[in-house]
């Protein structure tokens, strides 16, 4: 029956038209992470606008290509005036903008945030069929898999490492960062230190636990005391006491793309370069 | 005396805690060892960590507890606090102004001069609004106004910045801590803390002359016009320099002279410094309450501060309520 339906329905619409209705020509990304996945994926004329953090080179790996395009601030009547025929949104972009675009009739694709490698893999196959760009994505994730195997093949360190940002926060598992601490072969000392599921690690405990490699975050422009933290003087101690390495978590470290890899080999050279 | 003796030992006390306690959970022997000779982490924590924490609770208390006194004395009203009055908002708006605008970073006293400068408009604006003798109400009104205007300010600068983290930051602002503080923090602000206690302490005895009121103390030979002077100028160097680093802690002030009025017959000159060591000790035991209650919440001292204050605010509004009553 449904068959039948179809084959009607194709009968009645022009191949043309059929296909076009198919492939977004016009999307608009409100989200660093899906504006990344969208620019790696789509065909230079079919995504629209990127969202405005794409261009802040400090969290985006992609603010030169983010230059192409349009950009938008995320608010519904800017979106809908660009007419879209689809927005890529994370699902904890605000609720009420996605709804207010759907109800304006736009078609809303909302991605979940990767926690792990394989969700990388999901997202661009997800990003891939939503674009009707599935071989592209296949060739990425293939792509992405073999750099994976590559980085599999070294061998495993005693190294230990702790992610240490913004507050004290720390990464543990289940997390993009724990997989790329991982894939750079140090293992988290965030797990020994009791911080498995991540949360504030007190200084003191940094200072007990005593990471070969301290990871912390890049400081935005002007001061917050939640950053001001990374200049205490015991960060410092550690690192000429102990002889830390320290890295920053850049701009690659923030989504869930093929870029986490490159963030696991700019802090693996380091490791490599000391033994 | 005896209340002095009491209270000196309390403070040093509650100092020696404040060192033994952190989320290290280090054995007190090790500790100790660690304080005294070099165990290179160890050593690191105390001295890095733990020793500025208690330092500057107790100094910051301290200069709190001290200036709430002074406030009170000089203005003949037991509601004047940096705190209510909204002087350590402003500070704290002079605090974030500078670090927000880089000019903080321009040289070492940079920061405290700053909230310094701006608590000292906060203080002669909320004399002048109030007048020489404050009556409770265009002096609440007076505070309200202030730390109202200067608590938006505050939020607004903060919402502007750059910096992503900074918006979440207004209850630091607004409520401090003294988490993760170094010794430098410490050294950047004793000199004012220092300067502003020695100028409150010499006019303890001007103040003692006010008691008997303005006209009574300018026959004595105070000079009314150096005297509001010199507190403003302390207020500010203490406020300014603490809110610059701590943030604004409330209720201190306030709470500590009420409590130790009666003790001393409401004599400023004995009031000024018993105040500064009960200052110290409130702060240092709520720093403490923090730390062993709450461990991983990184609690704000004024929470804690506010806990405790609120309560006897409203005690001493029904109080007064009750005086003009009769």
């Amino acid at each position: 029956m449904r068959r039948i339906i179809a084959f009607l329905i194709g009968m009645l619409v022009p191949y043309g038209v059929f296909s076009m209705e198919n492939t977004p020509q016009r999307v608009v990304s409100i989200n660093l992470c899906t504006d990344q996945l969208a620019m790696m994926l789509a065909q230079p004329t079919q995504l629209f606008a990127v969202s405005h953090v794409a261009f802040d080179p400090l969290v985006s790996p992609m603010a030169i290509e983010a230059q192409n395009y349009e950009l938008n601030y995320g608010f519904a009547e800017e979106i809908y005036m660009m007419q879209p025929d689809l927005v890529f949104a994370s699902e904890y972009s605000n609720p009420a903008l996605l709804n207010m675009l759907k109800r304006l009739g736009i078609k809303v694709e909302a991605f979940a945030p990767s926690q792990s490698f394989s969700d990388v893999k999901a997202r661009i196959a997800q990003m891939g069929a939503a674009l009707a760009q599935e071989d592209t994505a296949a060739q990425l994730i293939a792509d992405f898999d073999a750099q994976l195997d590559d980085l599999n093949t070294r061998p495993s360190t005693q190294v230990s490492a702790m992610i240490y940002a913004a507050n004290g926060y720390t990464s543990g598992q289940n997390t993009l960062a724990h997989e790329i601490l991982e894939a750079a072969r140090y293992h988290n000392a965030a797990l020994e230190a009791g911080y498995a599921w991540g949360g504030k690690v007190p200084l003191e405990i940094l200072a007990i636990n005593r990471p070969d490699v301290l990871i912390t975050s890049s400081r935005y422009p002007a001061h917050s005391q939640a950053e001001a933290i990374l200049a205490h003087p015991i960060i410092k101690a550690l690192q000429s006491d102990t002889h830390q390495q320290q890295h920053l978590q850049d701009q690659d470290w923030v989504c869930g793309t093929p870029y986490v890899l490159r963030a696991a080999k700019n802090i693996m050279l380091g490791a490599y370069d000391d033994n | 005396m005896t209340i002095k003796l009491f209270l000196t030992t309390l403070v040093c006390t509650l100092f020696v805690i404040s060192l033994f306690i952190g989320p290290a959970h280090l054995p007190i022997s090790d500790s100790l060892v660690a304080i005294f000779s070099d165990q290179g982490m160890l050593t690191l924590i105390m001295y890095e960590i733990r020793l500025p924490r208690a330092l500057l609770a107790a100094l910051i208390g301290a200069g709190l507890g001290l200036s709430g006194a002074a406030m009170q004395c000089y203005l003949r009203n037991p509601l004047a606090e940096p705190g209510i009055i909204g002087i350590s908002s402003t500070a704290a708006l002079g605090a974030i102004i500078a670090l927000q605008t880089g000019f903080a970073a321009s040289f070492a006293f940079a920061l405290p001069l700053s909230a310094l400068l701006a608590a000292a408009i906060g203080v002669f604006i909320v004399l002048r609004l109030s007048g020489p003798t404050a009556s409770s109400l265009t002096l609440i009104l007076a505070g309200v106004a202030v730390s109202a205007f200067s608590g938006a300010l505050l939020t607004l600068v903060l919402n502007l910045s750059p910096n992503p983290f900074a918006v979440y930051e207004v209850i630091f602002w607004m409520m401090g801590s003294v988490a993760d503080r170094s010794m430098q923090d410490f050294w950047l602000i004793l000199p004012f803390l220092a300067l502003g206690a020695f100028l409150l302490l010499k006019s303890k005895n001007a103040l003692d002359a006010l008691t008997l009121g303005e006209d009574a103390a300018h026959s004595l030979g105070i000079n009314m016009h150096n005297l509001r002077l010199v507190i403003i100028f302390g207020t500010a160097c203490i406020v300014g320099a603490s809110t610059a680093i701590a943030g604004a802690i409330g209720f201190v002030g306030l709470v500590v002279p009420h409590i130790l009025r009666p003790l001393v017959k409401a004599q400023p000159s004995q009031l000024l410094p018993i105040s500064a060591l009960g200052g110290a000790a409130l702060l240092l035991s709520a720093d403490i309450f923090i730390r062993v209650v709450f461990p991983t919440k990184d609690l704000k001292l004024g929470v804690i501060t506010a806990l405790l204050g609120a309560p006897l605010f409203l005690h001493l509004i029904v109080k007064l309520r009750k005086g003009q009553a009769s």
